[in-house]
């Protein structure tokens, strides 16, 4: 099976096969194809090339109806229940027995009470509201609807990724059940000892292709890491550069002109100390003017967390912050963080990074707004539209003038209006979180050229990205975060793709063991 | 210059054209419309609608809403009374007890809703029932009779035929619309109406800039009260019931998007004389008050209906 978005493949000639009555794992980096691959079976994205077959039949589901229909459930990382629903309404959600359009309550409440008998979750009361049960009991609840349905493949992506260790227990106890009746379950999840626990086999994804399939016995923790990252696997980077070629030029004159340009100098610009909060556990790490500094990790391994952290836009916990030249802090609001000298382009530039129905101008101007464009609480509007001018030229973006709203820009012209915002303000320190995600070649090309030219300007760069190859290209050092801490950090010299990887699996499998011996 | 000019134009054009229409409609149908006197009686009456339109505009863009404006108008009016009548008060000092009353008022609403993070919807229907109550409270639900001490704000001056009350709305306008759309406050509004944790990312406390918006709104309440204490000689506890909603409607006929972050004070005064020209209008031409808040309705839905469009029409285009 193939999948293209665009012209970008992010699956390629996977052949994959589910048997009854077992657990068979998924693997793979991020970005590797695991998530585009079980969206494919559920009927959630379409399938470009290739064919699927369920016990012979042609199988070709075209939305999530059609999937369940077959026999299909998925159970994603997000929790699709109704909090102020009880367990029973949610169980039945789409099918709750009625009369003339008047809930059977007993019914209801019987047919539910099966369903979560079959999975033997005595404690839970069908009368209670979901919002009010705990994550991993919701969990439960979740996977009872999916097999309150007539349900033949299960696929389960990170199930526990929210569970605490009794909580696990008890999924894997309902998963082997399931197991028993024949039920097939495809299961995704990054702690690899959890795999080795439950699977029977394992296939292992990587860059959107399929890497082997084996029993789950024959492969250790070590092993399975190593056809993650593909150390054995040595045509590997031929395969994913040839069909990146203008991507691959790029990078590899960024390569070029980041070896000749090492603006680091010796004075720290921003000092992070045993920063906690939320996920982010204990995160300590010093950054020199003109350094650029890369954050490399899975998804959800707390990157993008620890930026908000440092940044103020969450409080933490404890540790704190320093900027150059002021006083350690704990961030407790944005605006602190940008007074003291830092900058900071968000993940979501949607949700949280532009003004979408302004126009550029607006949007350029906003976060140096008091500072720069006024005098005495007005507006100077012709150095707003002169900067905002210049801005556009100096970033290339292209657009019809500095009116246009953003939000008829282009992903990658919205991205440089977005730093263009930072720029104009201009701080010691930028943050970017995923700087490049879903943006055309050209504007990965001005964003890596304008890092060049921060850092010759002394300023510091902070980097979280999930593409490796971009960390590899622009950074001067790179940590690799693993749930919640820095695991390590290293010269970007002394790092490969492969070393990294094994890294970002690091927290995972100490945690994983401290658990088990613990318990 | 002159360019900017002919744009500012363009921009009300519509509304503009709608005013004109309206009055050219019904100076064809009621021949006593088009007189000065007329067009001065609509003015002089409606100081009021246009205070708290002015503030409600501020408010709707930074995606709140203001539901107590009628209860604090009744409250400052109150104020008002009690104070010159019982206590002997001046009218200055009266009214910046006023003031100072519907002013607190707007900063409750703005503060509670922030701050809780609870929608200004609830937090100022609240209001609208606490002031209410306390306006009947002070005054023992009785109107208040104050006399000529008062009425000068609301009469027309000896060399042009317009009140004080209305030359200071149309000031109150004039500093509003500059207010958005010149100060680095007006211009934190329309962000944060527009995305308010994009701007919060941006470095900007957000919650001063929410709250004042409301205390500006408490204020022009605090005007308006004054404004029509004077045009009825009297402070009556069941004044202005209802005036949220003409004041909204005037906002939404003008362009000012009830989601946040789009707006104009110049448009939702327009709104404002379109809603008074109408209702004088009918008035005149004897129609009945049921129909005639069918037709305001009407015309309410039609106007959005064509901002709407444009809206659309502007996306497809652009």
């Amino acid at each position: 099976m193939t999948k293209r978005y665009g012209n970008v493949t992010v699956l390629r000639d996977v052949d994959f096969d589910l048997r009854g009555g077992e657990i068979h794992a998924l693997l793979g980096a991020n970005g590797a194809g695991k998530s585009t691959l079980c969206k494919m079976i559920a009927g959630l994205t379409e399938v470009t090339a290739g064919s699927m077959r369920i016990e012979g039949d042609v199988y070709a589901p075209h939305h999530k109806q059609a999937a369940e229909s077959a026999g299909v459930q998925i159970i994603q990382q997000e929790l699709n229940l109704i909090p102020t629903l009880n367990v029973a309404e949610n169980l039945l959600l789409n099918r709750l027995p009625s009369f003339a359009g008047i809930v059977s309550s007993r019914t209801l409440h019987r047919q539910a009470r099966a369903a979560l008998d079959r999975l033997q979750l005595d404690d839970v009361d069908t009368h209670a509201l979901v919002g009010e049960l705990g994550v991993g009991h919701r969990q439960m609840v979740e996977i009872a609807a999916a097999l309150a349905r007539e349900c033949k493949i299960l696929i389960l992506d990170e199930p526990t990724a929210a569970l605490s260790g009794s909580e696990t227990q008890l999924l894997f106890d309902q998963l082997s059940q399931l197991r028993d009746r024949g039920v097939g379950m495809i299961y995704i999840s990054h702690r690899l000892d959890e795999v080795k626990r439950i699977a029977d086999r394992v296939t292992v994804l990587r860059d959107g292709r399929h890497v082997g399939t084996e029993t789950a016995e024959s492969m250790s923790t070590d092993q399975m890491v190593q056809r993650m990252s593909g150390e054995l696997a040595d045509e590997r980077s031929d395969h994913s550069r040839s069909d990146q070629q203008p991507d691959a030029e790029i990078r590899q004159r960024a390569t070029a002109s980041a070896e000749e340009s090492d603006h680091r100098n010796d004075s720290t610009v921003l000092a992070v100390e045993t920063l906690c909060c939320g996920i982010v556990r204990d995160v300590s790490f010093q950054l020199r003017a003109g350094e650029t500094f890369g954050i490399a990790g899975l998804v959800g391994s707390g990157r993008t967390e620890l930026l908000r952290a440092i940044f103020g836009a969450d409080r933490a916990e404890s540790g704190q912050v320093c900027v150059a030249g002021k006083p350690p802090a704990r961030f407790g609001h944005p605006s602190q963080a940008v007074t003291a000298g830092l900058a900071m382009v968000t993940e979501d530039r949607k949700q949280n990074g532009l003004l979408l129905q302004q126009s550029i101008r607006c949007n350029t101007s906003l976060s140096a707004m008091f500072k720069r464009f006024s005098r005495y609480g007005l507006i100077t509007p012709a150095r707003e539209a002169t900067v905002a001018g210049e801005m556009c030229r100096a970033m290339e973006t292209r657009c019809t003038g500095i009116e246009q709203s953003v939000g008829t820009l282009s992903g990658g012209n919205q991205q440089k209006v977005a730093i263009a915002k930072w720029l104009t303000r201009d701080a010691d320190v930028f943050l970017f979180d995923e700087p490049t995600r879903g943006i055309d070649v050209g504007a990965r090309r001005r964003i890596y050229e304008l890092f060049e030219e921060l850092a010759s300007a002394g300023k510091g760069i902070v980097i979280v990205s999930s593409d490796l190859d971009e960390l590899m290209e622009t950074c001067d050092r790179i940590a690799v975060m693993s749930a919640g801490r820095l695991v390590e950090t290293r010269e970007r010299s002394l790092w490969t793709e492969d070393a990294i990887l094994q890294a970002s699996f690091a927290g995972h499998r100490t945690k994983e063991s401290q658990r088990l011996t613990g318990t | 210059m002159k360019q900017k000019l002919t744009q500012s134009f363009l921009q009300y054009a519509g509304l503009l054209g709608v005013l004109v229409l309206l009055i050219a409609v019904f100076s064809f149908s009621s021949k006593n419309f088009f007189q000065t006197q007329t067009l001065v009686t609509i003015a002089n009456s409606n100081p009021d609608l246009i205070f708290v339109s002015v503030g409600m505009t501020l408010v709707l863009i930074v995606a709140g809403i203001d539901l107590s404006v009628g209860s604090l108008l009744a409250l400052g009016s109150a104020v008002i009374g009690v104070l010159m009548v019982r206590h002997e008060w001046s009218l200055p000092a009266a009214f910046s007890v006023c003031l100072l009353v519907t002013g607190l008022c707007g900063l409750f609403n703005g503060f509670v809703s922030v701050w809780f993070s609870i929608p200004s919807f609830i937090v100022s229907l609240g209001m609208l029932e606490m002031a209410r109550g306390g306006t009947k409270v002070i005054t023992d639900s009785q109107t208040m009779y104050i006399g000529s001490r008062v009425e000068a704000f609301g009469e027309p001056l000896q060399w042009v035929p317009l009140s004080p009350a209305f030359l200071v709305a149309v000031m109150a306008v004039i500093a509003g619309q500059f207010l958005l759309t010149k100060t680095v406050f007006g211009r934190y509004c329309v962000a944060i109406g527009t995305n308010e944790e994009a701007v919060r990312m941006s470095g900007i406390r957000t919650a001063p800039i929410t709250i004042a918006a409301f205390m500006i709104l408490g204020l022009l309440c605090g005007l308006a009260s004054l404004s029509q204490t004077s045009r009825l000689s009297s402070a009556d506890p069941n004044a202005a019931i209802g005036l949220e909603l003409s004041a909204i409607a005037a906002c939404v006929i003008g362009g000012t998007s009830l989601m946040g972050g789009r707006g104009s004070v110049v448009a939702s005064f327009i709104g404002v004389l379109i809603i008074a020209v109408l209702q004088s209008g009918l008035a005149q031409l004897g129609v009945e008050d049921a129909i005639k808040q069918l037709i305001t309705g009407a015309v309410i839905i039609t106007a959005v209906l064509l901002d709407a469009l444009r809206v659309r029409w502007g996306k497809k285009s652009g």
